[in-house]
């Protein structure tokens, strides 16, 4: 009795201890709010050291730099209201906003463009993303530590309202470019006074359409509105609270509840109930972004033998597989930059029109003129990274290639850190992979295969024409004869197959109907300020 | 009749009636087989065992064909128990996950058992600084990170299916000796210890044969625990790159994936965790049996 | 008693610098490290980033300095969350996984110890069949299949609760987390009770009490319960600081903010500090509630020495 008597107490104290820890609930609802879910905890909201998608969703809401992306993710003005570019392509002046504001009332001046740009190349900053502005004059030395003085980086605030930055050479792409969080930037005294801590909330001054005013770590991010933003009369929304949820069956139970406003994206098991019953709110928005799988070119007989490359990549049914394995309207890929970018037309492989039934006889056809058939059996292995989607794709893939043409593939899979390390030290014969676009330019996805990448050229790519063809490519100033080269370079590129491109990526989403001013695009970034909730 | 030929045993009975004496395991084996939950979930236990054991001559397809038209498909007159993802047939995967399943239960369970019991034993008999040592070095070993051991086992040994066991039993045997040791504890106060002490029983003989035996109780009951603990934990090892690799499955597999499409494709749920259930249920009931027959006071 | 707690704190000490040591070194050994991404850095970058988290120096000075911290309190900053020390992520997780996991503790043992009783005394009936096999239930599905179907049908379905998030930490955020904990603990417990209860209701001084006139009630409940725990305090232990420690999957599935998830994303992130972190902090807590299931064993058995 006694025993039973103390666990009651205890069991109500405990319960009573949950309940105080508690705060009291939010303010009254006269203030709009918006719940989007963000798929992982971010790793920094740092605009020069954060790397991926949820800190940079979060941070579109935070920071403003010289140029923002507009609702269909091209560059506009941001801080910068207008800018000249010399006729060489090299200078551009920044006119900066008279009314651009910290959140702390302080104005955004030239000169915190300076700061932020040298701390985003000083090599103590050890920030990712610093190659990206390898592009200003001085700013590969610096970040490779043969430079030293960060004042000899190409930027000049040449009075408090006008900034100018000095390239290496013509550069069509420099103001999408500037969209990017490693160019925006920081408050000199906040980052001087709390050092790491200056992100959080109470520390933290920003110049963005919202501040940060709650970080609970795996559990949800809340960012208010900043009075002091230029455009805060254009933000309707008050309240915006992000949600770190890495579950997808999760996230989307919990819209279904109400409780998540927008997804950031949906479980593919779901997306035929999802097509009938949801299809207002699902989007299905093509994103830039390829799916393909890795040839280890150093490695027998793959890496030798372009008839097996191709015999392999015709024998994949890449229809079935978008339409029945992976499901979200992902565009089969037969190219390795994907539609989407202004103005560049993507290269193709030859069986890009074929039918299957086509592709198969081809492929057939091939792997006999290499020496393999039924009597010898040719003999792969995939190695992709724990995930289910990787998992379904493999043995799709597996199965197609064993039903035409009779190879046997084995698969195996790794957890993240060591598949990494094994894709760099070249242990494997097929890898899956994929690439996201940084920003909208077709070099992003090029440059990957240069003979000078080191490591990011994982399948040991290299041919002296497709590096010269780049090299021509990163020296002209006209954009159209720009694209033409890099659209060569590409099918070159192809006509080897060190990859084989499997589809274009698709975002897919659930978006509540009360909220409004949602536009898709090829980006897939939407920025709160641009919405509204309704009712 | 004279003296010689009398019989040479008063009321002597011939040979072939002779009184056989009954041992402690006759007589425990004699009452499990009273016991007919256990013997009931023995015989399905068998079924089961030699449904998935001879799966391929049962399976009416290999475990890696896939039907294309009827992807992620409810159960039908092709697939009796529907079709996953892939369009493999659920009931093929199911027959083969069991023999990687069953294996790792059985063979991680009594690897864990003997360590287990023999470390818990030794540590809760002998008491003080040996006791301090051996539990710290309990301690230790649970507090570090399992995910870095099971990522180094791959490192080091490569992918061998024999690192199953090793990294399944390495982990289960520090709550089966922690469990027994505390029963020693208490055990080797009791009298009939002290007077097997007294009847200079040798210290291995005391642990082995009466020690031991008095701890079966609990440890059964650990058994039936740690048997459906090891089948999961298997399935999170496959997600870290070790253990089975597709198109090889086992029941731990199946069941994480038909969590994730509860919703949509319950059948992928439902059937293996029936057969997990069953298969559990009955070394439940085995175990409980067993523990009553082997109960000396058990009448 | 005192003497022996004492002793137990002091052999605390080389006990984690044990756990420390082996657990640094075991992730160095490891495949990939805390920077390593699908997107390569350059050369330089990578330089530059190893050379901020000391990283380039070698391994036994890392070690050194690891442990000069330590001392002073310092978990480190965190490789993976680069925002947040590791102290403040640790100590913010587990105000909320100690809170989820005691109530579940507590829940599932008043729960656990009552099925189980009455299932022992009632020994081969058809009640003990009954909820053994519920008990058995419980232990068979796994809690990545309990969680998903609580939040299905009482969050979505129902709509009785929020389907997940920790809201601002109030009761009904978190009434499933602890029920999806407490579940497989209730049928565990209940079967070590019930496996332990019948051998002590056999044994002679609960005889005795019986015989003595004792009501059957007051022998259950004062003298056979108490002798029973043993094998459940034994497990109890661990068990409550994996509990308290946080439950990965719970974390995940219903997004608790605990320490629970860090045992798992830090080793896959190679979170050098963090996982060092977490477990210098689980490793304590072992030790600790060791001791106090030692201590208990004295009070359940008096006849328990340590000598």
């Amino acid at each position: 009795m006694r025993i039973s008597k103390m666990m009651a107490t205890l069991g109500t104290a405990a319960l009573l201890g949950l309940a105080s820890a508690a705060s009291l609930t939010g303010p009254a609802a006269a203030e709009t709010v918006i719940h989007r879910g963000n798929g992982a905890e971010p790793e920094s909201l740092d605009p020069h050291k954060l790397t991926g998608v949820p800190e940079a969703n979060i941070l579109y809401d935070l920071s403003e730099g010289l140029l923002v992306l507009s609702p269909k993710a091209e560059p506009a003005p941001g801080v910068a209201e207008s800018w000249d570019i010399s006729d060489d392509g090299t200078t551009y002046t920044f006119h900066l906003r008279q009314n651009a504001k910290w959140s702390n009332g302080d104005p955004v001046t030239a000169e915190d463009f300076v700061y932020s740009l040298r701390r985003a190349v000083d090599p103590a900053t050890a920030s990712d993303y610093a190659p990206i502005l390898g592009v200003i004059k001085n700013a590969e030395p610096i970040i490779a530590g043969e430079e030293k003085d960060l004042a000899k980086l190409g930027v000049e605030a040449i009075d408090p309202q006008t900034l100018k930055i000095t390239l290496n050479s013509s550069t069509p792409y420099f103001l999408g470019l500037l969209t990017h969080s490693i160019s925006w930037p920081v408050h000199k005294a906040t980052v001087e006074k709390f050092g790491d801590q200056w992100t959080r909330p109470g520390n933290s001054v920003t110049n963005g359409p919202y501040t940060i005013t709650e970080w609970t770590p795996q559990s949800r991010i809340v960012l208010t509105k900043n009075p002091n933003f230029w455009d805060a009369a254009n933000v309707k929304i008050d309240k915006v609270v992000w949600y770190p949820i890495d579950d997808l069956a999760e996230e989307f139970k919990r819209f279904r509840a109400g409780e998540l406003d927008v997804t950031s994206v949906v479980p593919s098991d779901q997306i035929p109930w999802i097509r009938k019953n949801l299809a207002k709110q699902y989007h299905n928005v093509p994103y830039l972004g390829t799916y393909y799988y890795v040839v280890n070119l150093t490695k027998e007989p793959l890496g030798s033998d372009l008839k097996l490359r191709q015999a392999l990549a015709l024998a994949i049914d890449r229809k079935i597989l978008v339409e029945k394995i992976t499901q979200a309207g992902q565009l089969p890929a037969y190219s390795w930059v994907p539609p989407g970018i202004p103005g560049y037309e993507p290269a193709q492989t030859s069986d890009a029109k074929m039918s299957q039934a086509e592709r198969n006889e081809m492929a057939k056809k091939l792997l006999a003129e290499a020496g393999y058939g039924p009597d010898k059996p040719l003999n792969v292995e995939i190695l992709y990274n724990t995930n289910e989607n990787h998992r379904k794709i493999a043995i799709a893939i597996a199965g197609m290639w064993k039903k035409t043409l009779g190879v046997n593939a084995a698969i195996t899979n790794q957890e993240w850190k060591v598949y990494l390390d094994t894709r760099d030290k070249k242990q494997f014969e097929l890898v899956r992979a994929a690439w996201i676009g940084d920003y909208a330019d077709a070099s992003n996805f090029l440059d990957l295969f240069l003979s000078t990448a080191g490591e990011r050229n994982d399948a040991g790519y290299n041919n002296p024409k497709f590096d010269e063809l780049m090299k021509k490519a990163s020296v002209t100033a006209n954009p159209q004869e720009r694209n033409k080269i890099l659209h060569d370079a590409e099918q070159v590129f192809l006509n080897d197959l060190p990859i084989i491109p499997i589809y274009h990526y698709t975002n897919n989403y659930l978006v509540a109907d009360k909220v409004q001013g949602w536009v898709d695009n090829v980006l897939g970034y939407q920025l709160t300020r641009y919405l509204s909730v309704a009712g | 009749m004279t003296i010689a030929t009398l019989p040479d045993r008063p009321f002597s009975v011939p040979p072939e009636e002779a009184i056989r004496g009954r041992s402690l395991w006759a007589d425990a084996w004699r009452r499990l087989l009273r016991n007919r939950a256990a013997v009931v979930s023995a015989i399905v236990l068998a079924l089961i065992a030699l449904a998935c054991f001879g799966a391929s001559w049962i399976s009416p397809y290999p475990i890696d064909d896939i039907d294309w038209e009827n992807i992620s498909t409810g159960p039908s007159a092709l697939h009796w128990f529907g079709t996953d993802e892939n369009g493999r047939d659920l009931f093929t995967r199911i027959l083969y996950g069991g023999q990687v399943s069953l294996m790792v239960g059985i063979v991680a369970t009594l690897v864990s058992l003997m360590i287990g019991v023999a470390w818990g034993a030794v540590a809760g008999y002998f008491g003080g600084r040996i006791d301090s040592v051996m539990m710290r070095t309990v301690d230790i070993l649970y507090s570090l990170p399992y995910m870095f051991f099971v990522i180094l086992l791959v490192v080091f040994f490569g992918r061998n299916i024999l690192l199953i066991f090793v990294a399944l039993g390495a982990v289960q045997w520090l709550d089966m000796a922690r469990i027994v040791r505390g029963q020693t504890l208490s055990l080797k106060r009791k009298e009939f210890i002290e007077a097997a002490h007294a009847s200079g029983v040798s210290t291995v003989n005391v642990i082995r044969r009466h020690i031991i035996p008095n701890t079966l109780g609990p440890v059964v009951v650990y058994i039936t625990l740690t048997v459906p603990s090891v089948i999961l934990t298997e399935s999170f090892i496959s997600f870290l790159g070790l253990g089975v690799q597709e198109p090889q499955t086992s029941w731990g597999v199946l069941i994480a994936e038909g969590a994730r499409v509860m919703e949509t494709a319950p059948w992928s749920l439902i059937y293996p965790a029936i057969f997990l259930g069953v298969t559990l249920f009955c070394f439940n009931f085995i175990g409980d049996g067993l523990r009553d027959a082997l109960d000396p006071k058990d009448r | 008693m005192l003497r022996f707690a004492v002793k137990r704190a002091f052999g605390a000490i080389p006990t984690l610098l044990l756990i420390i040591a082996i657990t640094f070194f075991m992730m160095r050994l490891a495949p990939g490290g805390p920077f390593d991404k699908e997107r390569k850095v350059t050369a330089e970058v990578e330089a530059n980033l190893r050379r901020a988290y000391h990283l380039d120096e070698p391994l036994w000075m890392q070690f050194g300095r690891y442990l000069g911290k330590l001392l002073q309190g310092d978990f480190g900053p965190s490789f993976q969350y680069k925002d947040f020390s590791v102290n403040e992520l640790i100590w913010n997780g587990f105000d909320v996984s100690w809170r989820l996991g005691l109530s579940a503790m507590i829940l599932a043992f008043c729960i656990g110890v009552t099925i189980g009783s009455i299932a022992a005394l009632r020994q081969n009936s058809g009640v003990d069949y009954a909820t053994m096999g519920l008990a058995m239930t419980g232990i068979a599905v796994p809690n990545f299949v309990v969680a998903p179907i609580l939040t299905l049908v009482f969050g979505l379905y129902l709509s009785w609760l929020p389907v997940g998030g920790w809201g601002d930490g109030d009761l009904q955020h978190a009434i499933l987390p602890i029920t999806a904990l407490a579940l497989p603990q209730i049928a565990v417990i209940a079967r070590l009770t019930r496996g332990s209860m019948i051998e002590v209701l056999r044994s002679n001084f609960v005889r005795t009490a019986r015989a003595k006139g004792l009501p059957e009630r007051i022998a259950v409940s004062r003298h056979a319960v108490k002798a029973a725990m043993l094998p459940v305090v034994s497990y109890l232990g661990p068990w409550t600081a994996n509990i308290i420690t946080g439950s990965v999957i719970i974390e995940q599935i219903f997004g608790i903010p605990g320490t629970g998830r860090y045992f798992v994303t830090a080793a896959l992130n190679r979170d050098y500090t963090l996982v060092l972190g977490v477990v210098i902090f689980y490793g304590a807590i072992i030790i600790v509630l060791n001791l106090l299931v030692d201590l208990i064993y004295g009070w359940l058995d008096p006849k328990v020495r340590y000598d």
